[in-house]
């Protein structure tokens, strides 16, 4: 379809950077930083094409495209394939990791002056990962990208973090180690059960494995992305590698690496263990709405500013689980919507938490108080981010967690949502206090009435995100829309496929290797579940759907 | 005209962003002031506009759509960005915008050299964007942006003073108390919108739509559910018990911002709100009486506190409270027209007394800094005798002040009275309509008791004030005066649009026909029609209405009887009264401890579950068992250590060993 494989060139793009960053001078800061930022320009701008060309017509709309799928280790029966391509769900993470990259670089200007060679590299390389990860459609290469993102960012938080940040590394290290591991394995597992062939998702989509099977693998998976979303009582690590990480650490960090764990399970552990999900599922909303109070409650007592928005990422990741896993079209949109939202409000609070521990190198908010009066800008923009954050009408946090808690009332999740609609209450409380004391009342403490207001560079880093939160917040149509159909489809193969492995499961109790999963003459080799004949009989079949419900005429539109 | 409508709230936004980022160059207070009162004017022409054209058309065809664009489409769920045009929300149009643009004007004047001018008015200016939005989207989620707008607006003008701490924590409750009402508010969205689409297939949060369909919710449990829950929502924004706490604590704000968004409009929202979905409500008797007696029980507590208060703005926005009570009392016995009616003037009465007490205390502020002078100029304790000084601001205070107190002839009495008597004799409530009308009554009398008292110990009487300070008090500019002979001028005659049958066929024959609940009639006739097909039918007694409204009049008479024997006659005796119970004193003062009790029954413990969540379990329990492990894995690679240490001869040794041990195994066994 395309001739330009411009996902590889979207996704070495940074690599080049950081090689052509090896033969700099390590002294010569301006030069690194001003590579640096332009290769993550450049990255962007290369993304940008992706917006417009997705779904172009004719094109197979909701499904996967720009496809790129070259051999790439063959050994005897393992088959590891360089296989990319994005859909409606992959590209807007694609295009929020190229867009947040510039803003932390520009963020680390004066943030950072020691081993700048080093942090730039760092960065880029971590935006190899993370690109990668999100387009990868091999399980292999997905799970190699997964790995590149470790390690830069195991050290940023330990080469530049704050007091405690061997500590902090380590934990984080040791808690997603442990995910990997796990996820290895699972998929391991997962290529014998599948039988000879590649790694490619699309292949996996097709099996139907027996309940125990799925059972484990879910749960490999599961806790694999539930330790970066990172869900309740995995979430540890967040709070400590917030807070020691340096600013572009943890602005990637929330912005884009805990989307990684959210997409997990929309990409894999939702559509390839459909049974095993539909039986997790009060699980899983279980722990998101207990994250979704417990981080809140927890969020409120803070001293610290950073640690406060560490929380509240955790609080916001609740809700994206519980659209995720509403499964439905108003839930799944609103969890995607969430995961951007967050990036970008979550994002822009650790930036601005960045900006006064530049200038004051303390981030208690009894340290702080009538900021405002100091800062006029700072507090502006502040405030802004701080309502987004709340999720105000009007701008971007709204959208996503309205959908979110309508998709979830609708499913049979209702009574996780109602405890989760109070979340609302608990993010005014906990975000507007902070506020106050660090902005509000009178400047006291004399450190505090010498404080420069944000300079031209600070403004710029911040007005994108400005912009962001109330374009998303005012008209988010494009990105629903896009996003639409090949939400429909997650859904479809992580709803309907049950339906049909509910009709399997006598016939297929051990499946011989080197054969496809879906025996069936009637079903059209495809085997895309949008308009399969179990469709019909998938509304009378008491899974707990609401009768009518939007997915399924939404899905038979798309096809 | 009607494709206009959007212009209505945008003209405010515009004036808003033009302030917000150019204010602080322009400088200028005319320029900056000028930009945001003429917007505001600039969309009651348009409002004014829309109107007459409403007027024009016949009865059954005033409800007009105007839709912008999709805003959020996903699935089933649908939300437009899309105005509705209809009796209603002309009216709410027309408040809005009309005092609005008063009250801009007042603000050019009152809020002269304060720092942040521009500020000031950029807030203003997006409150009024929001309140608009409020009042005219057609569908549940645009309401919903102005619902949760207005709330932002408040909190930040609330929060003018930033610098002040009580002002930071006022603007934070009474956002943190709306976001209750707003939990409510969503969970009845979401119910509704469930409820319709699954069970009838009717996926719409759009006014119309849902009217249309009015028939197909049947009443029930879940139709309770959805009323109590919007009602929740209400009791948020409009203070009502058990949310009501924020709106006297909003005093911190600016005056003018009292009036506009704590008296006349953005708590008013609750209202319109309920009479926006009244076909939906009237389907529930148990919600209606829910509404009814927290109305009433509003009406009569807030009344209580308003009689002990020292604070001019306090004790006005106690009564806001109380008779904010009235008009859900109003709503709770299915007399939609009467609540919104009482809404109407309550605005013009409310928003003049306010502003006037605005100008009593911006000239009693002149006054005592002349002096440099520590003293409250909020306190009535250290004024009186101003009527002399302020001739305009008593005039139409007093007029104002007659008005809320219900004294016939005056805009408010109408209102009141109407809400009084439906409350006797509606159809819905039977046994408790006496108790709902007694606390009503009740609270009439304390109404007229505590505002006379107000006006005695504010502009009667000996002044308080230092002969120097009171010598350097003057009447306020034209700016100030003029919104208030406006506003005056509405509450006296606001009210002679929807006189009572009874009293037009009594004076004029039915001459005079009430034409507010005419022009109100085809909103609510879905309602009224439902109540009249269920075979409910209210009290018709001519004479009983006349006898109730001498009632009311003989009450209120009293009120004002017992204010002028208290505070003119006998000044003394209050003190006297106060030193003899002075544990009801101090209770009534304390506003009956209720912000204490909810301190301790819920925010102390929401601190201490967070406080405990935290030490407790995340950093115990979580890392205690991550730090354990890593703990267990050290403790064993300490021992396993020696196996490999890199020393040939302990390698040799333990290969000796080990060839000696299989040897013993092998000898041995």
């Amino acid at each position: 379809m395309n001739q330009l494989p411009l996902l590889s060139i979207l996704t070495f793009t940074p690599l080049i950077g950081a090689i052509l960053l090896l033969f700099v001078n390590k002294n010569s800061h301006g030069v690194l930083r001003t590579i640096a930022m332009a290769v993550t320009v450049v990255t962007f701008v290369l993304s940008l094409p992706l917006i417009t060309g997705y779904n172009a017509p004719g094109s197979d709309i909701g499904g996967f495209q720009y496809l790129e799928n070259i051999p790439w280790i063959a050994a005897g029966p393992f088959q590891m394939s360089y296989h990319l391509g994005i859909d409606g769900i992959s590209l807007w993470l694609v295009i929020l990791t190229t867009f947040i990259m510039p803003i932390a670089v520009l963020s680390t200007y004066t943030a950072v002056e020691e081993k700048v060679k080093e942090y730039m590299i760092c960065l880029l390389l971590l935006e190899v990962g993370m690109i990668g990860t999100f387009i990868s459609l091999d399980l292999f290469l997905f799970y190699i990208f997964w790995e590149i993102m470790l390690i830069p960012m195991y050290f940023m938080i330990g080469i530049w973090g704050g007091k405690n940040r061997i500590y902090a590394a380590v934990k984080f290290f040791i808690y997603t180690a442990v995910g990997s591991l796990l996820m290895l394995v699972a998929l391991i597992v997962l290529y014998f059960k599948a039988g000879g062939g590649d790694f490619s998702i699309l292949r996996f989509y097709q099996l139907h494995l027996d309940p125990t099977t799925q059972m484990w693998m879910f749960l490999a998976f599961a806790l694999a992305f539930a330790i970066k979303v990172p869900m309740f009582p995995l979430h540890t690590w967040l709070p400590d590698a917030h807070t020691e990480a340096p600013t572009a650490g943890s602005v990637i960090l929330a912005a884009v690496m805990l989307k990684c764990g959210t997409y997990g399970y929309v990409r894999f552990a939702m559509p390839l263990f459909p049974e095993a999900n539909a039986q997790f599922t009060p699980l899983i909303a279980t722990l998101s709405v207990i994250g979704i109070i417990y981080a809140s409650l927890v969020a409120m007592v803070q001293q610290d500013v950073k640690k406060l928005v560490a929380y509240s990422s955790v609080a916001h990741l609740g809700f994206v689980m519980l659209g995720v896993y509403a499964l439905n079209q108003q839930g799944v949109t609103g969890g995607m919507l969430q995961m951007l939202n967050h990036g970008v409000s979550t994002g822009a609070l650790f930036l601005i938490v960045g900006f006064i521990y530049e200038r004051r190198h303390t981030r208690l908010i009894t340290d702080f108080g009538g900021l405002a009066k100091q800062m006029p800008v700072f507090a502006t923009m502040f405030m802004i981010v701080t309502f987004s954050s709340i999720g105000l009408p009007g701008t971007n946090g709204f959208v996503g967690e309205f959908l979110v808690l309508l998709g979830s009332f609708e499913s049979n999740l209702r009574w996780y949502a109602i405890i989760a609609t109070s979340g609302v209450i608990l993010s005014a409380v906990y975000m507007l206090w902070m506020f106050q004391r660090v902005m509000f009342g009178e400047l006291k403490n004399p450190k505090n009435q010498t404080l420069k207001d944000l300079n031209a560079r600070e403004v710029a880093i911040m007005l994108p995100l400005i912009f962001l939160i109330f374009f998303l917040g005012i008209y988010p149509r494009p990105i629903i829309d896009s996003m639409a159909p090949s939400i429909d489809k997650m859904i479809a193969q992580t709803k309907v496929q049950k339906q049909v492995a509910e009709a399997a499961v006598p016939a297929v109790p051990a499946l011989p290797p080197g054969h496809m999963a879906v025996p069936e003459a009637g079903a059209a080799p495809a085997g895309m579940p949008a308009g399969h004949p179990a469709m019909p009989e998938a509304g009378a079949a008491p899974a707990g759907m609401p009768a009518g419900h939007p997915a399924i005429p939404a899905n038979n539109e798309a096809k | 005209m009607f494709d206009l409508v959007w212009l209505i709230p945008l003209c405010p936004l515009i004036g808003s962003v033009i302030n917000g980022l150019l204010g602080k160059k322009i400088k200028n207070e005319t320029v900056i002031g000028g930009i945001a009162a003429g917007s505001v004017f600039a969309s009651f022409m348009v409002a004014c506009g829309i109107l007459f054209q409403l007027l024009s058309l016949p009865g059954e065809e005033r409800v007009i759509q105007k839709t912008i664009f999709t805003w959020i489409q996903s699935g089933t769920f649908k939300a437009d960005i899309g105005f509705l045009i209809d009796p209603l929300s002309a009216t709410m149009l027309m408040i809005v915008t009309g005092i609005g643009f008063l009250i801009h004007l007042y603000s050019i004047g009152y809020m002269h050299g304060e720092e942040g001018f521009y500020r000031y008015f950029c807030y203003l200016n997006l409150f009024t964007f929001s309140m608009l939005c409020l009042v005219s989207g057609n569908n549940l989620l645009l309401m919903f942006i102005g619902w949760e707008g207005v709330g932002l607006c408040s909190y930040l003008l609330i929060g003018y003073y930033f610098h002040k701490k009580s002002a930071g924590d006022a603007g934070k409750k009474a956002f943190v108390m709306n976001r209750v009402g707003d939990f409510g508010f969503l969970l009845g969205l979401f119910t509704l919108f469930y409820y319709l689409g699954t069970n009838h297939n009717v996926w719409t949060i759009n006014f119309v739509e849902l009217a249309k369909n009015a028939d197909l919710l049947v009443p029930g449990a879940v139709v309770t559910t959805v009323c109590l829950c919007f009602f929740l929502g209400a009791t948020g924004k409009s203070a009502q018990i058990p949310l009501y706490t924020w709106l006297p604590d909003a005093m911190e704000g600016p005056t003018p911002v009292s009036a506009l968004i704590h008296a006349a409009t953005m708590v008013t929202a609750g209202v319109y709100m309920i009479a926006r979905m009244n076909f939906i409500f009237i389907k529930s008797p148990t919600a209606l009486l829910v509404i009814a007696c927290v109305g009433a029980a509003t009406a009569l507590f807030a009344a209580t506190i308003g009689t002990a208060q020292n604070d001019i703005k306090r004790v006005l926005a106690y009564s806001t409270v109380s008779q904010l009570g009235y008009m859900f009392l109003a709503m709770g016995v299915g007399a939609f027209t009467a609540g919104v009616f009482h809404l109407m003037t309550h605005a013009f009465f409310k928003a003049c007394l306010f502003l006037g007490s605005g100008s009593v205390i911006h000239g009693m502020h002149h006054a005592l800094h002349h002096e440099h002078s520590e003293a409250d100029p909020q306190d009535m304790r250290n004024m009186g005798g101003l009527r002399k000084k302020m001739p305009v601001t008593f005039w139409t205070f007093l007029f104002a002040t007659i008005a809320i107190a219900g004294i016939p002839g005056l805009a408010g009495f109408f209102s009141k009275d109407e809400i009084l008597w439906q409350a006797f004799a509606n159809p819905h409530h039977h046994a408790v309509n006496y108790v709902l009308w007694g606390a009503g009554a009740i609270a009439a009398g304390l109404t007229a008791f505590y505002m006379f008292r107000l006006v005695f110990m504010t502009f009667f009487g000996q002044t308080r004030l230092s002969e120097k300070a009171f010598h350097h008090l003057h009447e306020s500019p034209w700016v100030i005066t003029v919104p208030l002979v406006c506003l005056a001028f509405l509450s006296i005659f606001g009210g002679y649009v929807g006189v009572p049958k009874v009293l037009s066929e009594f004076f004029t024959g039915g001459a005079f026909p009430n034409y507010f609940e005419h022009w109100l009639e085809p909103v609510f006739a879905y309602s009224t029609h439902y109540t009249e097909a269920h075979g409910a039918h209210g009290l018709h007694s001519v004479a009983m209405e006349w006898g109730l409204m001498g009632v009311s009049v003989l009450i209120a008479c009293g009120g004002i009887a017992l204010a002028f024997a208290l505070y003119i006659v006998a000044p003394g005796f209050p003190e006297k009264f106060t030193s003899t119970f002075p544990a009801l004193h101090r209770a009534v003062y304390n506003k009956w401890y209720v912000d204490e009790i909810y301190d301790f029954a819920f925010v102390n413990p929401c601190k201490a579950l967070g406080n405990f969540l935290w030490k407790g379990f995340d950093v115990l329990v979580v890392d205690g068992i991550v730090n354990g492990v890593a703990a267990v894995v050290r403790g064993f690679s300490g021992i396993l250590r020696y196996v490999q240490t890199g020393f040939v001869h302990n390698y040799a040794f333990t290969m000796v060993f080990g060839v000696a041990l299989i040897v013993a195994v092998y000898i041995f066994r």
